[in-house]
């Protein structure tokens, strides 16, 4: 059928205003993807300026003032434009539709608009906290934004940003989840849902919930600015501890707006690249479910130290072990997955395997944060910094990846060179680990994050460290100059590269616009035995396929019905 | 037990010096907080290498290479599903119980402790003792139990000693507390943990741990020192014991605020435009309300500290400042 491939909806239409006022939920997956990675390199050139100036005692080359704006940008820019949009926004925009059978999302025309909300709220984000040398971290912590800071003025301003980006955040959420209940095709009953979709969809019901908080609490900070009503500002009567519970209540929750969507990446790959049936299906998707659930009630391990009760203390810890249990065991099912089946080593599966020993360690280090005692002494210190990044980059980072690897022959019909994709996968791992396993002794040794100048014995960790990040930085570019050659000049993808049974491979090499002519036949998301490797193809094609669709398998009569 | 079982590791910590995670164990809390620590380090690696060193034989074995086709498994067992849910469970339920353990001791100190207020501002601590002396070094007595109580002027910040495994934030309005007691000699590092603005990572102090009748020397002499010592060298302990240094210097390197390096007597430019000769007066009026007249080209970030030094402490000082 090389007449559909002759319309797709790369090419169905031209120009900047095609693409920037599309409906095509495929179109707004890549503009979100191009902005989120634009957003990560410049967040990891304020992450390479830190590490030189960190990597001997002393001022290096930035001052102290400059050094506290650096962190505020990296961290803010990296959380709210890159982790948080990354897998969700980009990957789900473009896979979620297709992998459920639907043409679009429920609501196109709010999908638009929360990309434009996101880019305005990025612009305007970006440009007030460059403007005014934000220097408050990331968690904006009262009292030191609200009166304190130099360009306390300008946290209204930041964080109203943030509240422009929560609501684009939102209005995805709304709309994956209305997709999932409404648009789903005859047969695609929830427990033939793939695991992506079970973990955007989880994703979803957090960001609906949780982000209108981050609004509530730029409102509270305005009405105490404007009408000096005392909230945070202990000189008003108000209590700064009150800041930090509105700030995790939601951005805990956000944590797992970060890390589900790259669950979710990963069942996909497991399954895909060990060519077998994901093990435990209901346990994993139950366990989406159970931490979006429960994401919401350990905020409070955030503030061990902070003054509140200690009664709550103890009810927040015990909480936060519930959250490693369903975690546990995703982990255990995608190793169990991999158990009997026949393993393909490409780029997605090593970033599969990035994600089991990076979120590993990360998921594993959380265990000293949540313990009481241990938490003390390990609070705000580099173990912290250290343990946020394996979760956070293990996760979203490793799942970003993964996925883009993955979709990438969906996207634009073209293979990225294998060989170079596997090399700078490891690189990046390597990097990565020689970059942040020093700086848990950093921390357990005693060195506070957020410091510009250290004693003289942390400075064996942080040169590993600012080594190991030069590697994470060229590992990343290789990456980007690869992906963007091979657009152009990459071989030619089949439409199943793969393997990959969930319902975005029944579609043509490069999607048509609309996805799907007729409403797919759904089966087994994970029934690998209904694509087989074709040779002359160099991909995988229908065993057997839909009369007079070529790329379209019949599901099996009985499967997906034991559930 | 399991302590002694953990000891044939020689890296583990040993009496007085610290080990490859921890600095030296100075204090009550630090040998059960490094116990907890190993516990999960070994619980942890076992579970982590079983899961990495499973995958990649897996991966090895059923690499396509060598399993063109995947065999025939189960996709579902309730059986292991089960019991890989119930057994990390049993040891985290141990981690939360010891961590709680260890947590209500934290927050219990003996009725007979010692009592010593940490007052925190941007960006240096005040230690006030129970007979009102103050000083910028946090003096203790060896093995006894000392209660610290904490606040703040300004913004939040968090007393944090990594030899006595403890921290604290000091909230402005509220007065939180933490307890320990030292045990061993020397001089241990005091961080401030909680981001605090400019010269966060550089308010910095020290605990000095000493014997009772060392510290019983230090306080008597502490508390009188500006009718013993001669003005010039009391005026340089309030410099010193107030934080002074942390804006200014008295060498004439720029800080954060204006060098005192031969300044006193002469003449300022204000940020209005206008003058002012750095007299007694002048200092005094800066320390009560620093935002009266401000230095052209610096920040206006100096704290006040009204309440906080009587005519006697300015006196010296401004005697200090003198020589400079």
């Amino acid at each position: 059928m090389s007449s559909e491939q002759n319309v797709n909806y790369l090419n169905c239409s031209k120009g900047f205003s095609s693409w920037f006022w599309t409906l095509d939920h495929k179109r707004l997956g890549l503009m979100y993807l191009w902005s989120t990675i634009a957003a990560m390199f410049l967040g990891g050139i304020f992450a390479l300026t830190m590490r030189v100036e960190l990597f001997a005692p002393g001022a290096q080359i930035v001052s102290a003032d400059q050094f506290n704006q650096l962190f505020t940008l990296h961290g803010a820019i990296m959380v709210f434009l890159v982790i948080i949009p990354s897998v969700p926004a980009a990957l789900g925009n473009f896979v979620l539709p297709m992998m459920l059978g639907a043409k679009d999302v429920a609501f196109p025309k709010l999908n638009r608009f929360s990309y434009h909300l996101w880019l305005l709220g990025a612009i305007f984000f970006v440009s007030s906290m460059l403007a005014t040398g934000l220097d408050t971290g990331w968690t904006f912590y009262a009292p030191y934004s609200t009166v304190h800071s130099p360009a306390y003025t300008a946290v209204v301003l930041a964080v109203f940003g943030a509240f422009i980006l929560g609501f684009s955040s939102i209005f995805t959420g709304l709309n994956f989840v209305a997709t999932v209940h409404k648009m789903r095709p005859p047969g695609m009953t929830w427990f033939r849902l793939p695991l992506f979709i079970w973990a955007i969809y989880a994703t979803g019901l957090i960001q609906i919930l949780a982000t209108p908080v981050i609004g509530i609490t730029m409102l509270l900070i305005a009405v105490e600015r404007i009408l000096e009503i005392g909230i945070f500002n202990p000189a008003l009567g108000g209590d700064p501890v009150l800041f930090q519970h509105m700030f995790w209540f939601y951005s805990h929750p956000a944590v797992y707006i970060m890390i589900l969507p790259a669950m979710g990446v990963m069942s996909e790959l497991f399954s895909t690249f060990a060519r077998k049936k994901i093990f435990g299906y209901s346990f994993i998707a139950m366990s989406s479910v159970a931490i979006a659930v429960v994401s919401f009630i350990v905020w409070g391990h955030h503030m061990f130290v902070s003054g509140q009760s200690p009664l709550v203390s103890i009810v927040f810890s015990a909480m936060t072990f519930f959250v490693a249990i369903p975690t546990a065991i995703k982990i255990f099912s995608w190793v169990a997955t991999l158990y009997k089946g026949s393993i393909n080593m490409a780029t997605p599966m090593i970033y599969a395997m990035g994600f089991l020993w990076l979120f590993g360690i990360g998921g594993l280090t959380g265990l000293w944060l949540t313990t009481l005692e241990t938490d003390i002494h390990l609070h705000d210190t580099y173990f912290v910094v250290a343990h946020f990044h394996f979760v956070m980059v293990g996760s979203a980072l490793m799942g970003f990846l993964g996925g883009i690897h993955y979709w990438w022959p969906k996207m634009f019909g073209r293979m990225y060179p294998e060989r170079k994709g596997q090399v700078a996968a490891v690189g990046l791992i390597v990097g990565f680990n020689v970059t942040f396993l020093p700086q848990f002794v950093a921390g357990t040794q005693g060195m506070p994050r957020r410091y510009f100048d250290y004693a003289e014995r942390f400075e064996i960790y942080n040169q590993i460290s600012t080594f190991g990040a030069f590697l994470m930085g060229l590992s990343l570019l290789t990456i980007l100059i690869y992906l963007i050659r091979s657009i152009k000049r990459g071989k030619l993808a089949p439409a199943n590269p793969w393997g990959g049974a969930t319902l975005e491979w029944h579609t043509a090499p490069i999607p048509d616009p609309h996805n799907f002519d007729n409403a797919p036949q759904v089966g087994d998301p994970y029934d690998m035995e209904i694509f087989k490797w074709d040779e002359t193809e160099k991909g995988y094609v229908p065993v057997n396929p839909v009369p007079g669709l070529p790329y379209i398998a019949q599901p099996k009569a009985d499967s997906g019905d034991s559930h | 037990m399991i302590p002694k079982m953990l000891s044939f590791f020689h890296f583990l910590p040993q009496d007085g010096e610290g080990d490859f995670f921890f600095p030296a164990q100075a204090s009550n809390l630090a040998k059960f907080n490094d116990w907890l620590f190993y516990y999960i380090l070994i619980v942890s690696a076992v579970f982590f290498f079983a899961i990495m060193l499973s995958a990649g034989y897996f991966s090895w074995k059923y690499h396509k290479s060598r399993c063109p086709e995947p065999q025939p498994s189960p996709s579902h067992s309730n059986t292991i599903e089960f019991v890989w849910s119930v057994i990390p469970t049993i040891f985290l339920a141990y981690m939360f119980w010891q961590g709680f353990v260890g947590f209500m001791n934290r927050q219990n100190p003996p009725a007979d402790a010692y009592q010593v207020h940490a007052q925190g501002q941007k960006w240096s601590w005040i230690f006030q003792y129970p007979d009102g002396t103050e000083s910028n070094v946090l003096h203790l007595p060896l093995n006894r139990p000392i209660e610290v109580s904490l606040g703040s002027n300004d913004v939040l910040h968090s007393l944090f000693i990594p030899a006595f495994r403890t921290k604290m934030d000091a909230v402005p309005g509220r007065l939180t507390s933490l307890w320990f007691t030292p045990t061993m000699i020397g001089e241990f590092e005091i961080f401030c943990a909680e981001y605090c603005g400019t010269e966060h990572s550089s308010m910095i102090t020290t605990c000095k741990v000493e014997t009772q009748a060392e510290f019983d020397a230090w306080l008597e002499e502490a508390g009188d020192f500006i009718s013993k010592l001669p003005p010039v060298e009391a005026g340089k302990r309030v410099f010193a014991m107030k934080g002074c240094a942390a804006c200014h210097t008295v060498d004439g390197a720029v800080g954060i605020g204006p060098t005192f390096k031969g300044s006193f007597g002469t003449e300022r430019k204000l940020t209005d435009g206008s003058k002012v000769t750095m007299d007694y007066d002048y200092v005094y009026e800066s320390l009560m309300d620093p935002q009266a007249k401000l230095r052209e080209g610096f920040p206006p970030v100096m704290p006040t500290f009204q309440g906080q030094m009587d005519d006697e402490k300015i006196r010296v000082l401004v005697e200090y400042l003198k020589t400079l």
